[in-house]
């Protein structure tokens, strides 16, 4: 399931530690990276791969929050509304996008572009608010420059 | 306190500008350029000494950790055991997550080499020939923004086998977290590394003995590692004169929440709480009167607005006034926030956090959550308070690891010391609702 270029790394990562269990949480990352999301099968596919216990793998899985174990949108809109953020309007930015993009905090839109999820401090409290998609941060939020970023995402995605 | 330097001492130090963790040079993390000035000669310096010789001189800095504790790093160091076959480990945290810190990421893309450099010399002081950087999850620009400084290190024979002609091997190799706080605790940290749930150990026996898969192991912080190239290039006694004694060298101190110039700020310990909020952070946003300051990340008890006055920003000085340096994350909060929402939103995430291991942390931060929402949304009584801290006091000191105490202290302070605010709030709170 993995190419041929991921499977090369899990040997590397695997090399990394005195036992291969601990390169879980990184071949995790790959196949987040490769199939989107961690479905039941990935699991049992990784736990062969680093013949590990598939209870042992579920439970590394459902105990981090990054691990998507359902499918999210093309764009994963992650807001912090931790105290830093809260006490400079993470509550504007969060109800101005639920109305932008019709959904709630946890859905996903139904075109799949967009998934809404509220997240804990991100370390970003010097420039709050702020917001995560996918890898990159968005920092210093204002509604205005919310709506410029929604529609260069939706420009990018046709 | 600190009654062997005087305050205009410490006044004259706070002039200095002195960045020893985040100079104000343009490309710093630039490997040639970080070499240009004078980069990685500490760790040359360092092979010429012996391992003893380079743990004493961080002895003699009185370097203590920037991670929260402030333990001193040169004590933790003499732990690892000497006279042993096993393998030996370095973790260094940069998980950061907690609420108000935003710092390590400042080194991790403005001064990686002078971290790397760091660890390489904790590496040859302890005789460890792995380290980990566990950095969190989310930090995926950082982690590529460290991994590109390793490879050029490992290019130029800094790290990798026999560095610079010695007898001294080490590999580093960055571990990335996926979303928990509780893996910047460091024993949930090395759960995590060895590829588990991030659960806290039962402490002792403690990680210089029993550590990332049973063997010694010593976890520091980023800031913390990154002050040590320093030490070694100017010397224990050098670093130990700089801001406070008990507690010297420079911190970074992240100012966020109401303030007009929230940021990172390199300075002295013992600088003025007054002087980070009002001089560098640029005062209270629309000139507001400062209700309540966090001093050190969300879990610290927090000062009242009305005492900040005369505070000073090092471990022993905070101590004094009932409250910790912790991450010197300073969140800022003014006159016109409900502490219940503060108190609310802060909760809410300990609870998110708990692992669930212990009973009362587990359960206890979810009974707060409820009750203070209960309160923050106009249904509750003053009486209340005190059925939070009944809670708070049932979870201190009552758990494996700290997070407990993190979650109680906040509900617990917050009541100690705005009692009279809180109650208003609540009485207010619900005759709009009726």
């Amino acid at each position: 399931m993995f190419t041929e270029e991921n499977l090369r790394k899990v040997e590397e990562l695997k090399r990394r530690y005195p036992e291969p269990q601990g390169a879980l949480l990184q071949v995790l990352w790959l196949a987040q990276e490769q199939f989107g999301w961690i479905s039941e099968e990935v699991m049992h596919y990784v736990a062969d791969l680093l013949q590990l216990p598939y209870s042992h793998v579920l439970g590394v899985v459902s105990f981090y929050t990054m691990y998507n174990r359902q499918p999210v949108g093309k764009y994963h809109i992650q807001v912090c509304t931790n105290i830093a953020c809260m006490l400079l309007g993470s509550e504007t930015i969060v109800e101005h996008l639920q109305k932008r993009l019709g959904i709630k905090i946890g859905e996903t839109t139904p075109d799949r572009l967009f998934t809404l999820s509220e997240v804990e401090c991100l370390g970003s409290c010097g420039t709050a608010p702020m917001m995560q998609v996918n890898e990159d941060y968005y920092e210093n939020l204002t509604v205005d420059k919310l709506d410029k970023l929604i529609d260069e995402f939706k420009k990018q995605a046709q | 306190m600190s009654e062997s330097l005087s305050s205009s001492q410490i006044e004259s130090m706070d002039s200095h500008d002195l960045k020893l963790v985040l100079p104000d040079i343009p490309n710093y993390h630039l490997i040639e350029v970080y070499e240009s000035y004078g980069g990685y000669s500490a760790l040359r310096k360092a092979l010429s000494m012996t391992p003893e010789a380079v743990t004493e001189e961080v002895k003699k800095s009185n370097l203590r950790g920037r991670g929260g504790a402030a333990f001193p790093t040169g004590l933790k160091w003499t732990f690892m055991p000497r006279q042993t076959d096993k393998p030996k480990f370095l973790a260094v945290n940069a998980d950061e997550s907690e609420p108000g810190s935003f710092k390590d990421r400042q080194i991790l893309e403005f001064n990686p080499h002078q971290l790397i450099e760091g660890i390489l010399i904790a590496c040859y002081a302890m005789g460890i020939k792995t380290a980990y950087v566990y950095i969190r999850g989310e930090y995926v620009k950082w982690t590529k923004l460290l991994q590109k400084a390793i490879d050029d290190a490992y290019a130029r024979g800094f790290i990798g086998e026999k560095i610079l002609g010695s007898n001294f091997s080490t590999n580093i190799y960055i571990h990335r977290g996926a979303g928990a706080y509780i893996c910047g605790e460091e024993s949930a940290l090395m759960e995590s590394i060895e590829g588990k749930r991030g659960y806290p150990r039962v402490k002792p026996p403690f990680p210089a003995q029993f550590g990332l898969w049973g063997y010694p192991t010593t976890i520091n912080n980023v800031e913390t590692i990154t002050n040590v190239p320093v030490i070694i290039s100017k010397g224990g006694e050098w670093y130990s004169k700089i801001g406070a004694p008990k507690h010297p060298g420079t911190l970074l101190f992240g100012v966020s929440g109401h303030v007009n110039r929230p940021g990172v700020y390199e300075l002295p310990t013992g600088v003025l709480l007054t002087d980070l909020i009002y001089k560098y952070a640029g005062g209270v946003r629309g000139n507001k009167k400062v209700k309540m300051v966090i001093p050190g990340g969300s879990s610290m008890p927090p000062i009242r607005g009305d005492q900040i006055e005369g505070v000073r920003m090092d471990a022993e000085s905070l101590k004094s006034v009932g409250s910790s340096i912790g991450t010197g994350g300073v969140i800022v909060i003014d006159e016109d926030t409900q502490l219940l929402k503060v108190l609310t939103r802060i909760t809410k995430f300990y609870w998110h956090e708990s692992c669930g291991q212990c009973t009362p942390c587990r359960e206890g931060t979810g009974w707060m959550f409820k009750v203070l929402k209960r309160l923050s949304e106009g249904h509750g009584k003053p009486e209340d308070l005190d059925l939070l801290v009944g809670i708070a006091n049932n979870i201190e000191g009552n758990t494996v690891c700290a997070l407990g105490d993190a979650a109680a202290w906040p509900v617990k302070f917050t009541i100690q010391r705005f009692r009279k605010e809180l109650e208003e709030e609540i009485s207010s709170n619900s005759r709009g609702l009726d």
